[in-house]
């Protein structure tokens, strides 16, 4: 019965199955939607969507498969009766303030203004016709009534119109490309762990002792196991200062969460593209630069690259030696990119730059190349994949 | 696809056409449509309701509602960093096991004397229908939920020690909650019904209000949630107060007995606001309020 709706929803990237799809079907056949269409919303909502990521791709679906849908009175009234409007305010203001308000020009000519700027708002956006952020603009914001300006809203958020619960698309922030924190970061990072004994036995292996005192014929045999660790290790690259410093706060974020999710984290920084010379400290450059070389004997094969950097720059600064910005490069960026992806075999590039604006850039699309299509968007969703690719 | 095994009571009074006990918000719990939508599904089906959401929206509190609303007893399950799926069925203790026989007890032939019930094992053979909720599941190991599909699909179990199965005499209505910590695995979600708590708006957030403190007074709830939601506006804020934020700061504002007045002067605009404390959890959120407000002045000034 619902078919179209749920192939709708696995085109959309809502992995829905089949399982769910009966058990949507089981739901409404014991009468736990009713028959108002807010309740199916709901109901099929709470079956098919098993991550907030995709309720925003839902509800577009929804709107999309369910568009005649609309309940028979119509859209929900526009225009906002002024008696109810007076009662809003009245809830509001205070008695003193309303006398303000007739003092300063009159209640029907506020309401007038405000009932102009709904139709403006109105306009502008579907879905946005419940609210008005009047804001700093208002006149209730003007005479100072209410530091944050008054919102008009109806009177009980539950009897919104059916239609439109889902055409305002509440959960759009929650989508899978939004900007991360450290938190999230964390979490995408976590699927890079692999976990190792190794080290000093410092940890009583209980059921190793309980095994080895049975068999001991009841007298005590302790056994001793190391400290569980994640055992990953990873080298981090970073393209530091020029078209970077729009992307600093995202690196940093990325910088707090590798840090604290791996043990063995090694970074070092760059600028634009790897060459011979790598430092620690950015401020104190001079004294920390190592050669390339140096890093690539220290850190053996089993080592995870990921460099992070815009990979926005000229095409010289790639394929041309001495086209460093900075220095005189005897050999050019790619030979570098080469050493470094044949050394450490595990290699991804991390790149802020929105993905949609990657084809603009010849540099990204080089670079793109020279690690044989590893390079991510620094999104949550990019983040995942990258570790999923490097955990194999 | 298998068909659940109809759960003795709920189903056979659905069956009979009764009707069950249907979750709605209670006096001290204000929950939406959709939530209720979502509960009665997951009661009326028997599947596992999983509910996420920012901190301090009421995800574990909506068990115990649930557990009030229908009339059944809550058994809460805490999962921590350390919890292993089996603790949740039972334990088997061998180590008093291994006292006993040192010390020539003769409950040691029986190895049942030594099986430890988990909260699972309690739900499943309670007398009456139970509420079970496992509270932050995404602490636990990335395979706990998978480990527990099974238990929670059948909701069945099969004590290796004993060699018996246990059965849950009625089917529980469990109830998940997660923080988003860890990915929860596809198998494991395609068995739960999902609600994700959203941030409640001005309006609900003013019933919720009036439902834990009902005498509070008007203006000064008023001038609260105008400070509330301008902080929870500013972007930058590392966690942003919630509902129960909001409570607490309330419940010490009505303590302290603060003029209304004192919060609108004092909006985050031009100061930050009495007893923040309760409101902000971290001091880097702290030092970018009084930074904005700083600005504010200067602008202002």
């Amino acid at each position: 019965m619902f078919a179209p709706f749920i192939l709708a929803l696995r085109a959309a990237g809502v992995p829905a199955s089949i399982t769910e799809y009966l058990a949507l079907l089981r739901a409404m056949k014991e009468g736990v939607a009713g028959f108002s269409v807010d309740d199916f919303y709901h109901l099929s909502r709470a079956a098919l969507v098993k991550d907030e990521r995709h309720l925003d791709r839902f509800d577009r679906v929804f709107g999309e498969v369910f568009k005649g849908l609309e309940s028979p009175t119509g859209e929900a009234p526009r225009e906002l009766p002024a008696e109810w409007l007076r009662k809003m305010a009245e809830k509001i203001l205070t008695p003193e303030e309303m006398k303000q308000i007739e003092a300063l020009g009159g209640f029907d000519k506020l309401m007038e203004t405000l009932k102009q700027r709904l139709a403006e708002q109105k306009g502008r956006h579907q879905g946005g016709s419940k609210w008005i952020g009047t804001a700093g603009t208002s006149p209730f914001g003007a005479y100072g009534y209410n530091p944050e300006g008054v919102r008009i809203g109806q009177e009980e958020s539950r009897h919104r119109r059916a239609v439109k619960v889902w055409d305002q698309r509440q959960f759009r922030d929650l989508d899978e490309d939004e900007a991360l924190s450290s938190r999230n970061m964390k979490v995408a990072l976590r699927r890079l762990r692999r976990f190792a004994r190794t080290g000093a036995a410092t940890e009583l292996d209980l059921p190793g002792t309980i095994g080895a005192t049975a068999r001991n014929g009841g007298s005590l045999d302790l056994h001793m196991v190391p400290e569980r660790h994640n055992a990953v290790k990873v080298l981090l690259l970073m393209d530091i200062g020029g078209s970077m410093d729009d992307h600093i706060r995202i690196c940093q974020e990325l910088f707090t969460a590798a840090r604290s999710e791996f043990k063995h984290l090694e970074f070092w920084y760059f600028h634009n593209c790897p060459y011979e010379r790598v430092w620690r400290t950015n401020r104190r450059r001079r004294e920390t630069e190592r050669p390339t070389m140096e890093m690539l004997r220290t850190y053996g094969p089993d080592w995870r690259l990921v460099i992070v950097g815009d990979a926005t720059m000229s095409p010289y600064e790639i394929i041309q030696p001495g086209g460093s910005v900075e220095h005189w490069n005897e050999e050019a960026g790619q030979v570098w990119m080469d050493r470094l992806t044949r050394h450490f075999r595990k290699a991804a590039w991390l790149n802020p730059v929105e993905q949609s604006h990657w084809r603009y850039t010849q540099s990204i699309a080089m670079l793109q190349r020279l690690m044989e299509n590893r390079m991510y968007p620094l999104t949550l969703a990019g983040l995942e994949t990258m570790a999923r690719e490097l955990a194999r | 696809m298998r068909e659940w095994p109809p759960g003795p009571t709920l189903a056979a009074d659905f069956a009979r056409g009764r009707n069950v006990a249907q979750f709605k918000g209670t006096e001290t719990y204000v929950a939406s449509r959709e939530l209720e939508v979502a509960v009665n599904a997951a009661v009326a089906l028997q599947r596992p309701l999983l509910v996420k959401g920012e901190p301090g929206t009421g995800k574990t509190v909506l068990a115990q509602e649930i557990a009030t609303a229908l009339g059944y007893p809550l058994i809460e399950w805490h999962i921590k960093s350390t919890t292993k799926a089996q603790q949740g069925l039972y334990e088997y203790d061998a180590v008093s096991r291994l006292r006993d026989g040192q010390l020539g007890d003769p409950r040691v032939h029986d190895i049942a004397n030594y099986i430890v019930r988990g909260k699972l094992w309690d739900a499943f053979e309670s007398e009456q229908p139970v509420v079970l909720l496992i509270d932050e599941i995404d602490k636990a190991d990335i395979e706990f939920p998978n480990d527990l599909l099974l238990e929670l699909d059948r909701m069945q179990f099969f004590v290796y020690e004993t060699r018996k199965t246990v059965q849950a005499r009625h089917r529980p209505v469990v109830i998940i909650t997660s923080n988003n910590e860890k990915e929860l695995p596809d198998a494991f979600l395609r068995r739960c019904f999902f609600h994700y708590i959203r941030f409640p708006d001005r309006e609900t957030m003013e019933m919720i209000v009036r439902a834990h403190y009902p005498d509070i007074r008007r203006e000064l709830l008023r001038e609260a949630l105008n400070v509330f939601f301008e902080i929870r506006e500013v972007n930058e804020l590392k966690k942003k107060p919630a509902t129960s934020e909001l409570l607490d700061w309330l419940k010490l504002l009505t303590i302290e007995d603060m003029p209304p007045e004192a919060l609108r002067s004092s909006d985050s605009r031009t100061a930050i606001p009495p007893l923040y404390g309760a409101l902000l959890k971290n001091e880097q959120d702290v030092h970018l309020l009084e930074r904005l407000a700083f600005l504010a002045r200067r602008r202002g000034g």
